[in-house]
């Protein structure tokens, strides 16, 4: 099928921005999972969450999404602190089986939670940016991309790197690094582990915040929106490698481009395959990801 | 052994039966109606919906005296939700049936119907179908099944029609077609017929785009109809996927000659219209609605938007679904559930605020149900097609 | 009483306690409930093969699941099969993938959360591919027709489809002691527990795993050849969906993995649970699902090693434990 090169342009840059935002909600579950070795369930709710609360600051205060970053971010970090502190850790024991189910149940309880604060239906904000479009590319196949999924696509380069900052250059970083690698260790060293673990989820609940003021702008939230971003960002966590921000950014961005071209070559349906092929693919040739560590 | 739920419902059985208020100011009892919707899940809005129309109709039948055949006797609803299964639609009609219902109304979906009509026969409890558009419902040969409104196939023959006498009346200027719809059971059924159907009339069916449920970007779909430019652009989709393709194609600034749905998610939907009024104008939708030339309906609008929520097709189309079968328990003139099977196989209900006319089943389906094609049009949504329910001119195509 | 036999004793004992409860009640209530608190059974216990004995968890049993249910389905619609050739040859079917899906996991040396993840990852693509596959009906999904008789599996009373249904649970229960007491479980055991000691005593591990993986799938296949025959209609998202592979893991887990009986405790508690709370404030929709989940982390939270865990509870090993 010959697509000439505007669409293939296009796509490109479709899969590009679409994949920043599967990026930054990447990258919590990535840290979550690199230290905590967490499969987290209630990611998907969590990101929920931010966005009704993004939406509100929006409807409720008149707040544009990207001015509340600053309220949002540390309000999803204080709510994944608690989490973590307050539920995960106590109810589960430290068994691996028991994690999850204990992230399901609170992915039920924030679900029906929105459910019934916010009824069912759909709800959107309405920017002054909403529907600009910026122009990319040279005359001959120019093409028009949405703005607030350039900006999504600058803020996951932004957020990645604040991460990676935070850990190589900070103390609470060193402590997170010694942990992730050695917990026993790093306890005998006299680091607080359960705080420290706390901080990293915070940590990962906060990048869903900025993820939140994002999306919100070119998506829309309800009560099950969550779902439909989980499997995409366990399968980026998978293919940049857990606990890899880097490869949670370019492996987002990977994904992006594959499940655009795969959408324009074999369907809209069909091309979301090519996401999951990937995920076998990596897990079986490749588990450690691109970024990862050999174990 | 019988439960002592058994024998209780069995006793309320046997003094329905021998309670026909021969007198005036006899005890009037209540007739038990079920009403199944998915309000929890990924249903939940249309569930919710779905049930306030319900509620609402069981109000005002109520406030008229009640079935006046069985004394006054008022409509007591025993709700249920169906949890957006079939597994928890089936379980709650078990309840249902135990509970001593006369009838049920439900449950939406379609593959939630499917299971609860089928789990009602084995009790001959009579299932009134409010939204649930597969044809399949119907087709089964099940005796307590009945569908007031029109299924998909009705639609999309309706709307291919229709799209004919539009574009002939214009002077055909559109010929090719792009038909954009979900994954599942509503969208692949709609679009399989209507890619069948069009090319009979003269369309050229350019291409036919399946999505999944939920699509998190249109920005490729919206470059396919930009790269294949068709005439007109046919959605059939669910509310969340349909808003966000009209909100591309905007942005993107595709404007094809018609946006024409065939039961488009948000295409006849006042939220969306009042959301995204610019996205929303000028699109055509085949699909449930009111009869605009009937006052009532503009009341129950009124009312329902005096509570803060929308006139959504779920709402009137489970309106009338209850309104239906008070209609057939007072013919009835009894809870028995044969008898109002009967009463609704023999129906002829006409004082409705469907653009139905009179009912008449046949093999469960009312073969007066139909779609109205609406436009959205300043901003409201206004009935263009059939004439005797036109309110305003169509605007085809929507721009030469 | 020899283990084997205590175990063989007690599942006896409870299908013929279970076997008696359609003789007992014609209540549709009682025997859906019924019907649908076995069917929970069957999937956790499934699950439990694997996941509980064999120790890697499987996030995807839902692609076992789905490839019963359309066999069984595909089948009857396409070929004519009577459906009860179609049901054995269904759970062989699912058990096939489930060889296919182990050798490959298991041959990349995959386990853990990789495993996990990997087996969701399957059960997504098969989902996928079943939209747009015209054998499987596509987006459409199969529709059986209505038939009743027992001849074509189809019951006119829940009674059959109980007795069905504990037939099943029966196989799962036997399958289940088998692991056991068998050598073969014995293995599974060995290498669910420590995968490198094992080898060194002989034991193949890549062997025994992919075995357990046929097992649970074929079960797992049972479970979605009887959904077909119960409720007639199937689809991607009913056969392949995550929510059976929810349901499956969480009913094994919360009863006590690695047991005989705790899956179907779990299942049992869990059914019971959902089946209280669905009308629970019917007025504000939500409320329900709130107290299941808040009663699922409690529950974790109690009871760390499931419900069949309380029977290894002493209070001295509680306060150990604490």
């Amino acid at each position: 099928m010959m697509f000439d090169a505007s669409i293939l342009l296009s796509a490109l840059l479709n899969g590009l921005t679409t994949g920043a935002v599967y990026a930054l909600i990447a990258l919590g579950l990535t840290l979550i999972y690199g230290v905590l070795h967490i499969i987290n369930f209630a990611h998907g709710a969590s990101l929920m969450m931010a966005l009704y609360g993004v939406y509100a600051l929006k409807e409720r205060w008149g707040i544009d999404p990207y001015v509340a970053l600053p309220v949002m971010v540390p309000a999803m970090f204080v709510l994944g602190y608690v989490m973590q502190r307050v539920v995960i850790n106590r109810a589960s024991h430290g068994k691996d089986e028991n994690i999850l189910l204990v992230t399901l149940g609170l992915s039920i309880v924030m679900e029906n939670l929105a459910l019934l604060f916010f009824k069912s239906d759909t709800r959107t904000i309405d920017t002054a940016y909403t529907l600009t479009t910026v122009a990319i590319g040279p005359e001959s196949a120019q093409v028009m991309v949405s703005l607030p999924k350039l900006v999504a696509f600058a803020g996951a380069l932004v957020v990645s790197a604040l991460l990676i900052l935070i850990l190589q250059r900070t103390d609470l970083g060193r402590a997170i690094r010694a942990v992730a690698k050695e917990k026993q260790g790093a306890r005998l060293m006299g680091i607080d582990v359960e705080h420290v673990y706390a901080m990293c989820f915070g940590l990962g609940l906060a990048c869903l915040g900025a993820a939140a003021c994002f999306l919100l702008p070119a998506y829309y939230v309800n009560p099950q929106v969550g779902n439909g971003f989980v499997l995409v960002a366990f399968t980026v966590v998978v293919l940049g490698g857990m606990g890899s921000f880097a490869g949670a950014l370019l492996g987002g961005l990977l994904i992006g481009v594959v499940e655009s071209f795969g959408g324009l070559f074999l369907g809209e349906s069909l091309g979301q395959v090519g996401i999951f092929v990937i995920f076998i693919g990596v897990l079986l040739l490749r588990p450690e990801g691109l970024f990862g560590a050999k174990t | 052994m019988t439960t002592r739920r058994h024998f209780m419902s069995q006793t309320a059985a046997a003094a329905s039966v021998m309670s026909f208020p021969l007198i005036a100011g006899a005890q009037a009892k209540t007739v038990k109606v079920g009403v199944l919707h998915p309000v929890t899940g990924a249903l939940a809005y249309s569930g919710q919906q779905c049930r306030m129309g319900a509620l609402m109709a069981i109000e005002d039948i109520n406030k008229a005296g009640g079935i006046k055949s069985l004394g006054g006797a008022k409509i007591e609803a025993m709700l249920g939700d169906a949890q957006s299964s079939p597994q928890a639609g089936t379980a709650e009609i078990e309840k249902m049936n135990e509970a001593g219902v006369s009838a049920v109304v439900g449950a939406f979906a379609s593959a939630i119907c499917l299971a609860t009509t089928q789990a009602a026969a084995k009790y001959n409890l009579p299932h009134v179908v409010d939204v649930g558009v597969a044809d399949q419902i119907v087709e089964r040969g099940l005796k307590n099944t009945f569908r007031f409104g029109p299924g998909y196939k009705k639609c999309a023959e309706v709307a291919v029609a229709n799209l004919h006498v539009l574009n002939t009346a214009a002077g055909k200027p559109a010929r090719s077609v792009m038909i954009i719809h979900e994954e599942s059971l509503f969208g692949t059924g709609t679009a399989n017929l209507l890619s069948k159907e069009l090319p009979g009339y003269g369309y050229d069916v350019k291409e036919v785009i399946k999505h999944a449920n939920p699509t998190r970007d249109f920005n490729n779909i919206a470059l396919r109809i930009k790269q294949v430019n068709p005439d007109i652009v046919i959605p059939a989709n669910y509310y969340n996927e349909y808003a966000l393709l009209v909100r591309t194609m905007q942005q993107q600034k595709i404007t094809p000659k018609a946006i024409y749905s065939v039961l488009g998610g948000a295409a006849s939907s006042y939220k969306f219209v009042k959301e995204f009024p610019e996205a929303a104008n000028g699109i055509i939708d085949c699909n449930h609605w009111f009869n605009p030339r009937d006052k009532r309906s503009l009341e129950l609008k009124k009312r329902v938007e005096a509570q803060g929520q929308f006139f959504s097709y779920e709402v009137f189309m489970t309106y009338t679904a209850m309104t239906l079968l008070a209609d057939a328990i007072e013919r009835a003139k009894s809870t028995d559930r044969a008898a109002i099977i009967d009463a609704l196989n023999k129906s002829t209900f006409s004082n409705h605020i469907m653009p139905y006319g009179t009912t008449q089943f046949v093999n469960g389906q009312n073969m007066g149900a139909q779609p109205l094609m609406t436009q959205v049009v300043k901003g409201d949504i206004k009935v263009i097609v059939p004439r005797d329910y036109r309110e305003v001119e169509p605007i085809f195509p929507l721009n030469a | 009483m020899t283990q084997v036999r205590k175990d063989f004793f007690s599942i006896l004992l409870f299908v013929c306690l279970v076997a008696v409860v359609p003789l007992l009640t014609q209540s549709g209530v009682v025997l859906n409930f019924v019907m649908m608190a076995l069917f929970a059974c069957l999937i956790a216990q499934a699950w439990n093969v694997l996941g509980g004995f064999g120790g890697q968890f499987s996030f995807g049993h839902a692609l076992f699941f789905g490839t019963g249910a359309y066999f069984q389905a595909i089948a009857q619609l396409s070929w004519g099969w009577n459906p009860w050739l179609a049901l054995p040859a269904a759970m062989l079917m699912a058990a096939l993938v489930g060889a296919w899906v182990g050798a490959l996991s298991f041959r990349y040396g995959l386990k853990g959360s990789y495993f996990a993840l990997v087996t969701l990852a399957f059960a997504e693509v098969f989902r996928i591919v079943s939209l747009s596959v015209p054998f499987t009906g596509a987006g459409v999904g199969l529709m059986l027709p209505l038939k009743e008789s027992i001849g074509n599996m189809q019951f006119g009373s829940r009674s059959g489809f109980v007795w069905l249904i504990l037939g099943l649970v029966a196989l799962a229960l036997c399958v289940t002691a088998y692991l056991r007491n068998s050598r073969f479980g014995a293995y599974l055991q060995a290498v669910r527990d420590n995968e490198d000691a094992a080898r060194a005593v002989g034991v193949n591990p890549f062997h025994v795993k992919t075995w357990a993986t046929v097992l649970s799938g074929g079960l797992m296949g049972s479970a979605g050849a009887f959904y077909v025959q119960v409720f007639q209609y199937i689809d991607p998202g009913i056969g392949f969906g995550s929510h059976t592979s929810v349901e499956a893991l969480v009913g094994a887990i919360v009863g006590g993995m690695g047991t005989l009986w705790g899956p179907v405790l779990g299942a049992v508690a869990l059914h019971v649970l959902a089946d209280l709370t669905r009308n629970l404030f019917g007025q504000m929709p939500g409320i329900n699902m709130i107290i299941y989940g808040t009663v699922l982390i409690v529950i974790v939270m109690f009871l760390p090693r499931g419900i069949a865990g309380l029977a290894s509870y002493t209070p001295k090993s509680w306060r150990r434990n604490g």
